[in-house]
């Protein structure tokens, strides 16, 4: 037995466990879990609440507004009808992946959540990796879609599932360069220390690097312009083809849950978590994520849905160079730049932003129908 | 106690299902299980504090190179129902089974260091002060990206059109 010491504990205690916490590791654990599993299915029933009001009202009609006041019980029915759906498993499904595959995706989302900081030290597990933690089991959610598609014996969900490993594949690393830059700033892997750092928003600091890190994380969600996996003009609905009743529900909590994963990432990162004035730490936190789901929401109802040669294209020709662009300057900065005098980089930053951004749209042509990225 | 019986689990899960990949005939299934495989070598990691590891294992391993052993499963037409047995498969049995001899062997009778200090904490920057600092083995990484990149411009070169 090469087993050198008793560990996981040590590893996943809360070091930012508050003095008065009653009782230990275990409540602490049972708590959070409770928290974290309401926190994300409410806020995942609220978000769909939300884009379906937006786009709505972006498009001048009402949205759902007849289910309880202002509509607001229309996911809660939703929910209820979903679940009360039959089930239908398709003959020539290959059984045992077919039934796992929700499952694989959906649990991800909720164990990300584990290391977000809702407050300060308000988290599950303060991971000294907390970082890598999210990204490395964020990557996991894709095997589940790629078991979907592939199970359902399906051509269109498969052709689903190879657009989801060709987006991923891609974005992953102008999504990793752009977080590589917030770490070099925060000196720290731990999501609560890179709270802590945020004197300055980082999105202050970072604005390439915001950039960068949302269009790529909308694309590894697969959310509009990039929701080419269930482009329902080509591909009917994607991987999720040949689900129903109460697995095509766990799928459409992956996809909200996973949206509500980026926006509390982003707010992390970029936007100063549970910090501000005023307001309870945890209010600003699920305000800041409301906020940005806002934007994303915005795009949806905005943009127009992308060609996958176009998707690639923007990965690999505009978002990488300028991620590693962005890497090389923040790493510049901070090993020149004297302690505290930080608030220099602002308006530098933004300046580099916009030239590089000019510069590099350049390559992409416009006009007569032809688009090429 | 509680490492004691996740260990136990995470090393069971893991050879069943490293079994499960050479004796499955479903190329897909395999693939599946090969994920399954090194996410318990990542729980074990964990197990032994290693938790930059653990998390780089999961990244690279079943974010990274699964995906795209299933893609290139997907991309290939035919192969879901391999044929697993052919003339070579006593041979192979020989040479699989010398190996594992040697290889139990070397671990049963190396002289382990074992520490019974506690493990540090936080990892991170220890392992980046040994990887990148002074005295470290910033030699070693440097020829690994090298490599990296010249494997990465040979895939270029070979799928070019002209």
């Amino acid at each position: 037995m090469i087993i050198t010491s008793p560990s996981v504990n040590s590893l996943l205690n809360p070091q930012t466990l508050a003095a008065d916490w009653p009782g230990g590791f275990w409540w602490h654990w049972v708590l959070f879990t409770i928290i974290v599993i309401a926190v994300v299915i409410v806020m995942v029933m609220g978000y769909i609440y939300m884009a379906r009001r937006q786009i709505g009202r972006m498009q001048s009609r009402v949205g759902p507004n007849r289910t309880g006041p202002f509509g607001l019980l229309q996911p809660i029915a939703d929910v209820l009808k979903v679940l009360l759906k039959e089930g239908i498993t398709p003959t020539n499904v290959d059984k045992t992946v077919y039934w796992l595959a929700p499952i694989v995706g959906l649990f991800p989302v909720f164990s990300i959540f584990a290391v977000m900081p809702f407050t300060n030290g308000g988290m599950l597990a303060n991971l000294n990796v907390g970082i890598l933690y999210v990204v490395a089991i964020s990557s996991i959610s894709t095997v589940g879609m790629f078991m979907a598609g592939w199970s359902s014996s399906n051509k269109f969900s498969l052709i689903s599932a190879m657009r989801v490993v060709a987006a991923v594949v891609s974005y992953e690393i102008p999504v990793l360069l752009s977080i590589a830059g917030v770490l070099l700033l925060s000196g720290s892997l731990s999501m609560n220390d890179i709270v802590l750092a945020q004197d300055i928003p980082f999105i202050l600091l970072q604005p390439l690097g915001f950039i960068v890190f949302f269009i790529a994380g909308l694309a590894e969600i697969s959310r509009s312009p990039f929701d080419l996996l269930e482009a329902d003009s080509e591909i009917v609905a994607g991987f999720h083809i040949e689900y129903s009743g109460i697995k095509f529900a766990l799928f459409y909590l992956v996809e909200y849950g996973e949206a509500f994963l980026l926006s509390c990432l982003i707010s992390t990162l970029f936007l100063g978590g549970w910090r501000g004035p005023w307001l309870p730490e945890w209010m600003w936190f699920i305000a800041k994520g409301v906020l940005v789901w806002f934007v994303m929401v915005w795009l949806w109802a905005t943009l127009p849905r992308v060609r996958i040669d176009q998707m690639m294209a923007l990965a690999w020709k505009f978002l990488l160079p300028l991620a590693l662009i962005n890497l090389v300057v923040t790493a510049i900065q901070v090993l020149t730049l004297p302690e505290g005098s930080l608030w220099v980089m602002i308006p530098v930053n933004f300046v580099i932003t916009a030239v590089l951004i000019l510069l590099w749209s350049k390559n992409s042509k416009l006009g007569w129908g032809r688009v090429e990225v | 106690m509680g490492v004691d019986i996740a260990f136990w689990v995470l090393a069971i899960v893991g050879i069943a299902a490293a079994i499960a990949v050479v004796s499955l005939r479903n190329v897909f299934h395999t693939a599946l299980m090969l994920i399954l495989c090194l996410l318990s070598v990542a729980g074990i990691y964990v197990t032994l504090s290693a938790d930059f590891l653990a998390a780089v294992q999961i990244l690279i391993y079943v974010g990274g190179i699964s995906i795209l052993i299933i893609l290139a499963i997907m991309l290939t037409r035919e192969v879901q129902h391999g044929s697993l047995s052919n003339k070579l498969r006593i041979p192979v049995f020989i040479v699989a089974a010398v190996f594992l001899g040697v290889l139990i062997f070397a671990m049963v009778n190396s002289p382990w260091q074992i520490s019974s200090l506690p493990p540090v904490e936080p990892t991170t920057p220890a392992l980046a002060g040994k990887l990148l600092g002074e005295g470290g083995f910033i030699l070693a990484i440097e020829a690994a990206g090298v490599l990296l990149l010249a494997s990465i411009l040979g895939a270029i070169v070979l799928v070019r059109e002209k």
